[in-house]
């Protein structure tokens, strides 16, 4: 045997682990979710094969109009989450007292366990006795109060806060880190030439942070289109399915009402679209890196 | 960052008040619903419910932090249970990582690329695509209502960010080091273990802590889709315990929330110099 079959070998015998656990977890579950779709699969104790009568089914139903709201719920998330970030990371990218401090005080809505984060945002828009709706009448800038959760147009955006509050440290944290990536030469070439503090934010800091701002955006796209548990906890989807997205919709027709057949068709549809992000994503990055070599 | 504040990094005083005004409004949104959840957990449950609304507590008590204890009495349990979840599942997701890791790493071999580009890819399914074929298989495994039903899906959902995390570490040591232990007759397993694993550490601390928090935040879907038990809830589920039939106790809801994110906050806030360093490890260069 030679040193390179050996070597080889090695290699697979360290990956193997890995790739089995993953593969018998999540490549499976995948496939099975792709057979399932096909089938009137629910907790009768037969299973027939229906052909394409699920995804027929999706198209007669809501779901046309939940696709669409979660693409818009998605869209406003990351887009508020990246100018959020944005802003945050600049602020603490400045050399004054106490950043250090600053910078820890970014992390608790990532850290924290979820659930704790929602249930506090849970209360402050709370219509009788919430925070925020309290502190909106008390500044006149309403009358009455406004239970944000129980009237689809409010829930709607409330869900999108309290999204974006739990993406934007992992943002801000990541473009701190790109902007501190940049050289330091090329501020204080600008700055010898007299240039301004915010010409050199325009004509420096914002054209190297794009690559790193297309690859956050790409990611915290993934992330936000798979979000789960905010909507569950807050809203369960209503006030009459209004903040309903294609993962709750999942959830309800799978674990909810049990049709598991109907449920995974709906999978599929969401692995679709996340296979099409997924790809841009690597397509993305690949050229950017390749850009960077150049 | 430079050592030197050069003069370039010095401010008029209306930008200062401008940075510090931003950084103010900024954190403002993070920490407010902290402050809020806090100021209720003082509150008494009478005040809470009245109108009209009062942000700073009168006669506020920790009252809350007693009375929770009694209301839930298995709270202990569900922050046992969401420690013990997390600390399993990072050696686990460690055990396997670490190796795979090292080998993407340092071996080039035919399919490496794709392979570990499939693994990437499963970062992009969330658990909550997946529950359903995940449900009938833990239901076939028999794992249904125990702890590994929460922690066996966790494992794998942390495996992929881990390995990229680790892997991009490890291609930062010198591949003399493994050459030099080679050539003096060291096999593979032992250069692995001896010579990479040594320096290694510091990388996989960062792994190590990235993938305990990662688990402490997942808990919640699998939590609530695999187990019914009370006895294994973890602490987001757990939570749950507090909402009544008739109505929430809210002051005893965030005085649980802050007592269980407690032991979790300290150990992340000695370690978050490691923190932001693993996520601009794994994140900046690509």
């Amino acid at each position: 045997m030679n040193v390179q079959r050996s070597t080889l070998i090695f290699a697979w015998m360290l990956l193997l682990p890995a790739v089995l656990y993953v593969t018998v977890i999540v490549a499976y579950p995948l496939v099975d979710t792709f057979i399932l779709s096909f089938t009137d699969a629910s907790l009768k104790k037969t299973t027939n094969w229906v052909g394409w009568v699920n995804y027929e089914k999706i198209f007669n139903d809501t779901f046309a109009e939940v696709i669409i709201r979660t693409f818009i719920w998605t869209f406003f998330s990351v887009s508020i989450k990246m100018i959020i970030g944005v802003f945050g990371a600049s602020m603490l990218n400045a050399a004054v007292p106490g950043r250090a401090l600053f910078r820890v005080l970014t992390m608790p809505p990532w850290i924290v366990p979820m659930a704790i984060g929602i249930f506090m945002w849970g209360w402050m828009y709370n219509g009788q006795f919430g925070m925020i709706s309290g502190l909106l009448q008390r500044f006149g800038f309403v009358d009455s109060p406004v239970a944000f959760l129980a009237q689809g147009s409010t829930a709607f955006w409330a869900t999108i806060i309290t999204d974006v509050w739990i993406g934007v440290p992992l943002v801000t944290l990541y473009m701190l880190a790109a902007m501190q990536a940049i050289p330091q030469d090329l501020y204080e070439a600008a700055w010898t030439d007299g240039a301004g503090r915010f010409y050199r934010f325009r004509r420096i800091t914002l054209p190297l942070l794009v690559p790193s701002l297309i690859t956050m955006s790409m990611l915290s796209l993934i992330a936000t289109f798979n979000s789960f548990d905010i909507i569950w906890i807050l809203t369960r989807g209503g006030p009459s399915g209004e903040t309903t997205t294609m993962i709750i919709d999942t959830y309800h027709t799978a674990i909810g009402s049990k049709k598991y057949g109907e449920g995974a068709a709906r999978a599929v549809l969401i692995c679709i679209f996340l296979s099409i992000f997924c790809l841009a994503y690597f397509r993305v990055t690949s050229r950017l890196s390749s850009g960077e070599s150049r | 960052m430079s050592a030197q504040p050069a003069m370039i990094n010095r401010y008029r005083w209306y930008e200062l008040v401008g940075i510090y005004a931003g950084i103010a409004v900024f954190l403002t949104f993070i920490l407010a619903p902290f402050v809020e959840g806090f100021l209720v957990s003082l509150k008494p449950l009478s005040q809470l419910f009245s109108s009209p609304y009062r942000f700073i507590p009168v006669n506020g008590s920790f009252e809350a932090y007693r009375t929770m204890w009694v209301s839930v009495p298995g709270f202990a349990r569900y922050i046992f249970n969401s420690f013990f979840i997390s600390t399993i599942v990072t050696a686990v997701v460690l055990v396997l990582v670490v190796p795979a890791a090292y080998a993407f790493a340092r071996f080039q071999f035919k399919g490496s690329g794709h392979l570990l580009a499939a693994f990437l890819a499963v970062n992009m399914f969330s658990g909550a695509v997946l529950l359903i074929p995940l449900f009938r298989l833990m239901r076939t495994l028999g794992l249904l209502n125990t702890y590994f039903a929460i922690m066996v899906p966790g494992v794998a959902f942390l495996i992929p960010s881990a390995i990229w995390l680790l892997r991009t570490y490890m291609m930062r040591i010198p591949r003399e080091l493994d050459e030099a232990a080679f050539v003096d007759g060291a096999s593979h397993f032992y250069t692995l273990r001896r010579v990479i694993l040594p320096i290694a550490m510091p990388g996989i601390t960062v792994v190590a802590i990235t993938t305990f928090i990662g688990s402490y935040a997942q808990q919640f879907i699998f939590a609530l889709t695999f187990n019914s038990k009370t006895e294994y809830a973890p602490l987001p589920v757990g939570l749950f315990a507090y909402f009544g039939r008739q109505e929430v106790i809210w002051n005893e809801l965030m005085a649980a929330s802050f007592v269980g994110i407690a032991p979790a906050m300290i150990v992340i806030f000695l370690l978050q110099r490691y923190l932001v360093s693993g996520l601009t490890a794994g994140a900046v260069k690509q």
